[in-house]
């Protein structure tokens, strides 16, 4: 997985609640048996009007959202469908942050699998956030996971929370399959305790 | 153990494999649930590491989201939607994993053969790359949906690493009016909480009108758990999970069965357990719901209106009413009995068990699917199918107009050729009324499987309970109050 550190870059306002995973990439992308190539179809419904081509009223078609690798939206962002395909999108798309006041659980576990760091905000800095973005001028983003700040123009700056095991394994872009592997012994042993018990048939 | 503990807390427990200090805890999964869209992925990053799946007889494997539901004979038409289906079959067979292909009797929606099978069982941890994976917390097992990524760890480790989340006790008491069933119950708890309302928490769902409910309507309550945004729901285990589970063919037998029940019956949460949040919700005056708008919390009673979204009590919930109502073609304020629809699809992980079949059909019966609606019917499995028939719902569906199909994931997400066109709205026994959900430009209103089967016969959407009202001929509202109470059902034996 690729590490996590520090990343600077355009930073693109969805102000809207409750995205749902099928707006992120909707079902008829789903039947990929790869996990890259998805970023052309990221956010398709809302993005390309019905003869193909962009809709100018969708925010990332904005002229300032150009190359935007940090996106910014409202609470509750990712809700809906397990599919990991949502964050396979936006990071096949360039996005390697989304900021929120708040993710849903699979869509939050997905992103860490992935390298994309999910960063919960107060809910007033993700407001002053989106009025940065109605200025209609591109601006740039900093967040940093190893003092978990993000800073930004205007003076613009906030702290974040993230459990320490999924900082330490972004930071370090550890796999974390391997990491479970390395517990054979007690899993192992938790098969036998089980099997002992007469509960593992 | 003298600390007292709720039913999560004793399932998850017994699975800590390896507990992190101030971190996560490595979980056992005992069940671990696979179908075609999730896991090409999956066994990729198995194959590219050159690692084994650890557990193969503890992984079930079918095809359910993009299979056709017309003809098995035909080959898939789509031939992406075929290749993905084709590489379950070879990733099955290469990593020795059981699988219920299209021509196996047993294949279905993953969340429905589950049960069926007596594979889902109390105390288990069970996963699968599908959020509705909560359905199985029907049985008392602590079950969610992962990602592929995780899908690939449980492939490889038949563990996960998870923190533990939060719990919310929500209580439902009282009797079930006639016409409102376990479907209502789930609406009124997501509208009355919100989509985002248990992020972060496994519900556990008890009080008298859950404990009345079949193990049917018990699924369908739990299924719906995570559009509340719970990673889990759980009910606790009883006489009414055992008369289920007993003879189904992967349920303990014997010595064994005993053993097994005398243990899940210490599951349920011990008196004085502690959750971190309660709610209790009456069901005694509960009506019929129904969606208006675009995620499942946006619902309301059948005699209700569609809000009007200048009376929203934030900028963002107006901007979010506008949206939505602007989506749907719906104006504020407007009767949402009454509204007409073009389609009506009654399937589904959610209401696709022989009991909704039943529901539906006793509604449908000697009457006709209204003129210009086109109506199906979408069982759960293969196995309720052939149930279903053998009663003869068949006739009752077809002969009032319903289109009868084969098993499958189907019109509830719309992967294959099952789809609403833009603009069609629809009476959908389904979990999501996202935009586009069920086809580009469609507009869904969930509903449960008799007020469905009341829209197709009146061509809007209408209050069931006046059916009921209505009805002149004897037991016909009777097979409709029973809704999802207590029933015996013969389907999977």
């Amino acid at each position: 997985m690729q590490p996590f550190t520090v990343h600077t870059g355009i930073a693109a306002v969805l102000p809207r609640v409750n995205v749902d995973t099928d707006q992120i990439i909707p079902k008829q992308f789903l039947k990929r048996i790869e996990r890259t190539g998805f970023g052309k179809h990221l956010f398709h419904d809302w993005r390309y009007l019905p003869d193909g081509s962009p809709n100018p009223g969708f925010e990332l078609n904005a002229p300032q959202a150009a190359g935007a690798s940090i996106l910014v939206a409202g609470p509750n962002f990712g809700c809906g469908s397990s599919r990991e395909h949502a964050p396979w999108a936006l990071a096949d798309y360039g996005f390697r942050a989304v900021i929120a006041p708040s993710f849903a659980d699979i869509f939050y576990n997905n992103c860490c699998q992935n390298g994309l760091l999910a960063v919960r905000l107060e809910d007033a800095a993700v407001r002053a956030l989106f009025a940065l973005g109605e200025r209609g001028e591109p601006f740039e983003l900093t967040v940093d996971l190893r003092i978990n700040r993000v800073t930004g123009p205007a003076g613009f700056r906030a702290g974040f929370d993230m459990d320490p095991y999924r900082r330490q394994m972004l930071l370090e872009g550890l796999d974390e399959i391997g990491q479970t592997l390395r517990q054979e012994l007690r899993i192992a042993a938790y098969e036998r305790r089980m099997e002992a018990l007469g509960r593992l048939v | 153990m003298s600390e007292p503990r709720t039913l999560f807390q004793k399932v998850w427990d017994a699975h800590v494999v390896h507990a992190m200090p101030r971190g996560p805890a490595l979980l056992y999964i005992d069940l671990h649930l696979v179908h075609e869209v999730t896991s090409p992925q999956a066994f990729e990053g198995l194959r590219l590491a050159g690692r084994q799946v650890r557990r193969p007889e503890r992984t079930l494997a079918t095809v359910d989201h993009n299979v056709p539901t017309g003809d098995r004979h035909l080959p898939i038409a789509d031939p992406v939607a075929a290749q993905q289906v084709r590489t379950l079959t070879s990733n099955a067979r290469a990593f020795g994993l059981p699988l219920f292909d299209l021509d196996s009797p047993d294949q279905g929606i993953v969340h429905v053969i589950g049960p069926e099978l007596g594979a889902t069982q109390p105390g288990m941890t069970i996963v699968c790359g599908d959020s509705h994976t909560s359905t199985h917390g029907a049985f008392g097992a602590l079950a969610f949906g992962i990602g592929t990524s995780e899908v690939e760890h449980v492939l490889a480790t038949q563990c996960l690493m998870q923190q533990r989340p939060r719990t919310m006790e929500v209580r439902f008491e009282g009797t079930l009016p006639g016409g409102v069933t376990a479907k209502d119950m789930v609406l009124a708890l997501i509208g009355r909480i919100g989509t985002a309302g248990a992020s972060g928490h496994v519900l556990e769902y008890r009080g008298s009108a859950i404990q009345r409910l079949s193990m049917e309507g018990r699924m369908t309550v739990c299924n719906m758990s995570i559009e509340a945004g719970a990673r889990a729901g759980l009910i606790a285990p009883d006489d009414t999970t055992f008369g289920y589970l007993e003879g189904r063919a992967r349920a303990p037998k014997g010595a064994e069965w005993d053993a097994a029940v005398e243990r899940w019956r210490g599951l349920a949460t011990d008196a004085g357990a502690v959750f971190d949040r309660s709610i209790t919700i009456d069901v005694s005056s509960l009506a019929p719901q129904v969606t208006w708008g675009t995620n499942p919390g946006m619902v309301g009673d059948i005699s209700g209106r569609v809000p009007v979204p200048a009376e929203g009590d934030s900028a963002d919930a107006r901007g979010a009413l506008e949206r939505a109502l602007h989506y749907m073609g719906l104006e504020p304020g407007a009767p949402l009995a009454g509204l007409k629809v073009d389609r009506v699809f009654i399937g589904s992980c959610t209401n696709a068990r022989l009991e909704d079949l039943r529901a539906a059909a006793s509604v449908v019966r000697g009457r006709k699917v209204s003129h210009g609606v086109r109506a199906m019917v979408v069982p759960g499995s293969q196995r309720v199918k052939h149930a279903a028939e053998a009663e003869g719902l068949d006739e009752v569906f077809i002969e009032a107009g319903f289109e009868w199909r084969n098993s499958g994931c189907s019109m509830c997400l719309g992967m294959n050729d099952d789809v609403l066109g833009s603009g069609e709205r629809c009476a959908s026994t389904s979990n999501r009324n996202f935009e586009g959900r069920q086809g580009k430009g469609g507009r869904t209103h969930l509903m449960s499987p008799v007020m469905a089967a009341a829209a197709a016969v009146f061509g809007h959407l209408v209050d069931v309970r006046q059916m009921v009202r209505e009805s002149d001929e004897p037991g016909r509202g009777d097979d409709m109050v029973r809704g999802s109470e207590r029933t015996t059902v013969s389907a999977g034996r």
